[in-house]
């Protein structure tokens, strides 16, 4: 998708390929058959620019086609290179970073008044840890006792620019999320066995939100892009995508 | 208008479980009586407008209706993004509630005089602004958006503004304060109770001069406006509110192109870019920006001079 459609952040797409594999396998309850019900599990990708890995995820669990993926980033395509809401299974459009904690703590809000059980999943980039409204978020929802809420961190220490280290160190990450109230998670988000064995166990902690600091890394599965800065933006070209291809055994 | 509002509010509240309110931690003495009476739809989610607008968005796309409460700016220009890509975007049906229109806080100075809010709010998509001239107003106001469906803005004043003119009909529509056709001014928010003074003068100067109270900016009801004041020699809008995206800026543009428009002259709040303001009650502050009533009535006597 990305090499056809020469667009970016193959990077951070690799990074958190396997939480949502997990997620969308083994966790969430939706049901492409019936997308809008009221009673699923909601799923915010908050960093929204990671948006081919979330289009081929709803794809290969049934929400369209498989071959509706070639449109991605054309002329007319609902698959814009931004998570859209015209697309079957996204709840939110979302690109602009910062956004969607605060979305989804609504939704966890909405689902616990409505007593279905609903639980809310948000995926954030660590680089979007940056902006102050994830702040304010995460500051109200353990004061709010939102147990059906859990953030993921795709904790892949490179941001858009540079590392988080170097641009903005967000250190000590895991003691800010527990100083302001959160359960918190950290585990390899590469191993997929951690990763279902904390997911599924939401809410981790009655009264409490759940935050699962998963450290990635970014490019994962792929040599010449793993932790390499360039590739937030680069596409591959014809050469480097048969190997990278070649690399993640697809 | 306040109270107003949360009376309307808490009514719609009754008839409709999915009706909930959101505050930034501001609405005291006012937002209690809800608070009291709805307390699992009441949230203070405390001086954090930008996680508040998301917060809305979220309930909203699981099937509710929001309101978010705060002064002036603080609802708007604080989170304008997330009004914009949240709530606008995904047509989540979040209304916008923002307390303090123009100089209602006139002593408190520049940060909480609300002068570009309904421009900036009427240029996001879908949305539907209000602002109301009157109790009246806001009680058809507060009513409607509840069952609209979609985004909206309600700019309020803020407290003991008098009724203007008889029973509202219908909001999207122009509502006619005081007959007359020679010079018609549009109005939009309490700043009309300024127009009718100023056409109750010029009537004594033998003018006949209508007031109209415009409180649906958008949509504009453009045939309506068309029609009020057809055969004018002089339109004029009054706000409390900088001229630039506001009432003046769409009446200006409605009549642009055409060929027999009348001549229309906006008076509202000069822009106060890098100039600093003082203290004053809001009647001072609009009498300093050259909107008392006697200032009125010279600029449409001058305007008229030129017709």
């Amino acid at each position: 998708m990305v090499h056809a459609a020469k667009a970016s952040h193959i990077g951070g797409c690799l990074s958190m390929a396997d939480i949502l594999a997990v997620l969308y396998t083994r966790i969430l309850r939706v049901d492409p058959a019936e997308p809008q019900s009221p009673s699923r599990d909601r799923f915010v990708l908050s960093k929204g620019h990671a948006t081919a890995i979330m289009y081929a995820t709803l794809a290969e669990c049934g929400f369209f086609s498989l071959t509706e993926l070639d449109s991605y980033c054309r002329d007319g395509s609902i698959f814009t290179g931004h998570v859209s809401h015209a697309v079957p299974g996204v709840e939110v459009s979302t690109g602009s970073l910062g956004h969607g904690l605060p979305i989804a703590i609504g939704m966890a809000l909405a689902a616990r008044h409505a007593g279905a059980g609903s639980r809310v999943f948000c995926l954030l980039s660590d680089g979007e840890c940056d902006e102050g409204s994830n702040w304010e978020g995460i500051l109200f929802a353990p004061h709010h006792k939102l147990d059906n809420l859990c953030v993921i961190v795709d904790f892949n220490k490179i941001q858009s620019f540079g590392s988080v280290a170097e641009v903005l160190n967000l250190d000590p990450f895991a003691e800010k999320w527990q100083a302001f109230g959160w359960q918190v998670e950290e585990i390899d988000g590469h191993d997929l066995a951690a990763l279902e064995r904390v997911l599924s166990g939401v809410p981790a902690a009655s009264g409490r939100p759940t935050v699962v600091i998963a450290h990635t890394v970014k490019g994962k599965g792929v040599s010449f892009m793993e932790n390499k800065l360039e590739w937030h933006y680069r596409s591959p070209s014809d050469e480097l995508l048969a190997q990278a291809l070649a690399e993640v055994g697809a | 208008m306040r109270t107003t509002f949360i009376e309307s509010l808490s009514q719609a509240a009754s008839e409709n479980p999915d009706v909930w309110l959101l505050c930034g931690d501001l609405g005291y003495s006012v937002l209690e009586p809800f608070a009291a009476k709805f307390p699992d739809r009441y949230l203070n989610v405390g001086v954090a407008e930008q996680n508040m607008a998301g917060i809305a968005a979220g309930i909203a796309l699981s099937g509710k209706t929001v309101f978010i409460y705060s002064i002036g700016n603080f609802p708007t220009l604080r989170c304008l993004e997330q009004l914009r890509n949240d709530v606008c975007y995904h047509g989540a049906d979040v209304k916008v509630v923002a307390v303090g229109a123009g100089y209602a806080y006139g002593s408190q100075g520049y940060t909480h005089h609300a002068l570009e809010d309904a421009g900036i709010m009427s240029m996001l998509p879908g949305i539907e602004v209000f602002v109301p001239c009157d109790p009246m107003e806001v009680r058809a106001a507060t009513r409607l958006i509840a069952t609209s469906g979609r985004p909206s803005y309600l700019r309020l004043s803020r407290q003991g503004e008098p009724n203007l003119g008889a029973a509202v009909t219908d909001l999207r529509k122009p509502r006619v304060l005081r007959d007359g056709r020679d010079v018609v001014i549009l109005a939009s928010g309490p700043i009309a109770s300024r127009a009718l003074e100023a056409a109750g003068e010029l009537a004594g100067r033998g003018r006949a001069v209508g007031v109209v109270s415009v409180s649906c900016l958008k949509p504009l009801d453009e045939a309506a406006i068309r029609d009020a004041v057809r055969d004018a020699s002089l339109v004029v809008t009054l706000e409390e509110h900088i001229l630039r995206g506001g009432l003046f800026s769409l009446v200006a543009g409605l009549f642009a192109g055409d060929p027999r428009r009348p001549p229309v002259t906006g008076l509202g709040i000069p822009e106060q870019g890098g100039k600093t303001s003082s203290a004053g009650s809001r009647e001072a502050l609009l009498d300093a920006a050259g909107l008392s009533a006697q200032a009125i009535v010279a600029r449409i006597e001058q305007s008229l001079a030129k017709c």
